[in-house]
Parts: structure tokens; sequence; C-alpha cells
């Protein structure tokens, strides 16, 4: 394993472009989640002509579900959900500036290619390692949706966030590189 | 007979929805190590570490392996000579689900109407409850939380009986390939075959409350589970589905008697945190 890359959130296409797909990273900056039920809200109020409760630009959204925290505790364990459930509304929030997300599991062609268009990245987080990492959670503050509990907005002050690189912005995808190399079928 | 308070199946209930959240069972842990050794991939390798080091901190922290606790399946194997006093038993083992979220610091995943309101219930209720009356005296209580990466990914198909063996084992790596990363591999892969429909995916979820480590007692099928693991294990998906040889970690087959005209095989996995707990009251 070659050492992770720092990386800062905002993400400016700069740095995005030097992130290839398979590389580790750690993020560090805010970070904004949201899940099925947030990403329909902002489409559906992006549809009637409305703002996003959140300025997307630059920033990247990570799909998680927290449990709740423990008394002392800054956020309880925040492991990524499945992102193949926020696909349908990916190109209009990456068309509104979002610049990353962070999650696990496939995406659409459609995501791929709208990464490709628009200079994004998708993150993996290992699933089902949520105590490892909650420990890059330093801070969190509820920003929107209250009402969706651990599916509502919050921004999560992270540092040394561990992801992996799996849609970099030329398009190649670490799960289709993965799964050529070490298929033996 | 022996009388027995639901009470104490609520206070049972809720300490095995904690336990089997936060604390990963021993077994579970032992075939992860001995998968490390065998990984192909340095990610991959690395990856099944991070995942025990998570499983350590968990248990040491008294804090969920993963953020999602799941819907809560409950296996109530009750003894024909128990007479539950106090209340009513299934009252007991959802108030025992909303005790032990609530207090356990579980998320609460569960919403009312699936289709048009999908509010929150608030407490994880209701838990999916499956009861059996067997010979004796004893309650024994397994509490399965299950995820929702992983109940996503399964299928079920009602096969010919002419597609045989080999039809079982293409339409579960089918599936598995189909769930590829989603998941959250190394994977346990729960199988039902035979009875009805509704039947075969009992069996394939029943499945999943084994003891890592333990076979099918009939041989054939003990044999089968092998041969679909080694399978599984060449697809190349990997641990997180990152690439690797560590896709499974086992293949548990329950089989039931069925139709002369049916062969119905059901596949339910279950993700790395193969998270169970058992107790006999």
């Amino acid at each position: 394993m070659t050492e992770p890359k720092k990386i800062t959130t905002p993400l400016t296409d700069e740095v995005i472009k030097t992130l290839h797909a398979g590389d580790s990273v750690l993020i560090t900056g805010p970070i904004y989640t949201a899940r099925d039920a947030a990403h329909k809200r902002m489409t559906e109020a992006l549809a009637r002509g409305e703002g996003l409760p959140i300025d997307v630009k630059g920033n990247v959204i990570y799909y998680v579900g927290p449990s709740p925290e423990k008394p002392g505790q800054a956020v309880g364990s925040a492991g990524p959900t499945t992102s193949g459930r926020m696909d349908k509304y990916t190109p209009t929030m990456i068309e509104q500036g979002m610049k990353g997300m962070i999650g696990k599991g496939s995406r659409s062609q459609e995501v791929i290619d709208s990464c490709v268009k628009h200079c994004a990245v998708y993150f993996v987080a290992i699933g089902g390692a949520a105590v490892v990492i909650s420990q890059s959670i330093k801070k969190q503050e509820l920003l929107a949706y209250g009402d969706l509990g651990p599916e509502a907005i919050r921004r999560y002050d992270v540092v040394d966030f561990p992801a992996i690189v799996c849609v970099d912005c030329y398009g190649n995808d670490t799960y289709k590189d993965g799964l050529k190399k070490y298929s033996k079928e | 007979m022996r009388n027995m308070d639901v009470k104490e199946v609520k206070m049972a209930v809720s300490k095995l929805c904690i336990q089997s959240c936060c604390d990963l069972p021993d077994e579970v842990i032992t075939t992860m190590q001995n998968a490390t050794i065998n990984e192909e991939s340095p990610l991959g390798k690395e990856i099944l570490e991070i995942i025990m080091k998570n499983a350590k901190l968990a248990k040491e922290t008294d804090c969920p392996i993963c953020q999602d606790t799941g819907l809560t399946v409950v296996y109530a194997e009750i003894g024909q000579e128990v007479h539950f006093t106090g209340g009513d038993l299934e009252a007991a083992i959802h108030a025992g689900v909303a005790d032990g979220y609530t207090n356990g610091y579980l998320r609460k995943s569960s919403v009312d109407d699936p289709l048009f309101l999908r509010k929150n219930t608030g407490d994880n209720n209701p838990a999916i409850i499956h009861t059996t009356i067997v010979p004796g005296d004893k309650v024994k209580l397994i509490v399965l939380p299950k995820g929702c990466g992983s109940e996503n990914m399964g299928a079920l198909k009602m096969l010919k009986p002419a597609d045989g063996v080999e039809g079982v084992i293409n339409f579960v790596l089918e599936t598995v390939r189909i769930a590829g990363p989603n998941p959250c591999p190394p994977i346990t892969v729960g199988v039902g075959i035979g009875a009805n429909m509704e039947r075969a995916a009992e069996l394939a979820k029943h499945s999943l409350t084994r003891r890592m480590g333990e076979h099918n007692p009939n041989p054939k099928y003990a044999e089968l589970e092998a041969e679909i693991l080694r399978r599984v294990n060449l697809t190349g998906i990997g641990p997180s589905g990152l690439g690797g040889t560590t896709t499974a970690l086992a293949v548990n087959i329950e089989y039931a008697p069925t139709h002369i005209g049916g062969l119905p095989v059901a596949v339910n996995l279950n993700c790395h945190a193969a998270r169970r707990a058992v107790v006999t009251l």
C-alpha cells in the first residue's frame, strides 16, 4: 500500500484531477451528510425552483445515517451506506456544483459520466467500519431536515477521514478494476 | 409446566439487541483472521484488518459495529411446557427491542408504511418474530439484527427440478455477482432450498443464525456449502468489493422437503458483521 494522500475540503478541480481510482486518501475539513430521504427533498426543492438548504458547491456529501451519539461522543457509529440508492439524484447534485461523494457500493453509468463531465469524484469508505470512521469525525452540526432523524443533513468536521478513490474524474472505477484483477472465473 | 413472566423475555431481548450490535461473535473474528492470511489482494488484507480492528473497538467501547443496526429479527424457540404470564409474548419482544435500541444508542431504522409515508416508528418496532414450539420447558431466543445493505441484495427463484445442483449453484453465484460490493463483503451466504416460496426465504434467513464454522449435518449439503464457498471466492469481488479472494466467509444451506414439481431457492446475504446473539431462558 502506498501512503494515503491527504486532501482538504472543499475540493478544487485541480485536486480532483490528481486523484486516481484506487488511491487511498485522508480527508480533512467539512463534509455534509445526506441519504435517500434528504436527496429526495433536495431534488424536489430544485424541481419547484427553490434553492438547496446547503451550498453544495465544491463540497463533499457523505451518504450516512449514524447511530445516536452517546453522551460525550461527537457522533455515534457512522459508516457509509449504499450509494446506489442515491444514483437517481446524483447527476442533479453534481450539476449543482457538488464535487465529491463518500459512500459504498457501485454507481450507475450516469453517475460515472457525470463525474467525468463535471470533474467530480466518488470515494468509498469501508462499509461496516463505523467505529473506526467515527474517530475521524470531530464535530457535527444539524443543518436541515431535522425531522428526518438519522437521515437529516448535518455538517461533519472531519480530520483524516479514511477513504479510497473509487470513481475518478477520468471515468475509472476501482470496483471494475479490482474484479478484473482478482476474478478467477 | 413452567411459568415464565414475559418481563423476563423483554429484558433478555433488550440485552441481546445491544450485545448483537456491539459484540461480534468470536468465531466470526477467527474466521476473518484465517481469511486475512490467505487474501491475495494487499488492499483486501488491509480492509480485513480494519474490519477486525473496528469489531474490537466496538466491543471495547460498547458502540455498534455498524450504524445500520438493522431490522431486528427475533427467533423464539418455545418449549411447549412453558406458560407465559404477565402479558402478551409478542408485545414483550417488541418492548424488548424498543428498550434495547433506545438504551443501547442503536439506530432506529424501521419505517411504518413502506410505500407512502415511510415515517420512522422511533423505536425500531416492529421486530420480525419467528416462533416455533419445541419440546421441553426452556425458551431459546436468537436476535439477528439485519442491515439493509445486505438484505437488499437477497433473491429468490423458483427453479425447476431439472435445474438440479448446477442450477442452484448458478443462481447463488449470480446473486452474489449482482450484489458485488453492496452487501459489505466478506459475506455469509444464506441459502434456503426446497419447501415453497415463503418457506425457502425463511430457511435462507434462518441459516444465518448458525454459528460460523458449523456445517449442514447432511454430508451432501455440507459438501455443496464448501463447493459454493470455493466458487464464490473465485468471483474476485473481495473485501469491500474492491477486489480480492475473500468474498465470503461461509455458505450456510438449509433445506426442506418440497413439491414434486418444484425447486425453490432463496439467497439471503449477510454482511461481514455476522451479528447474532443467543440466550436460553
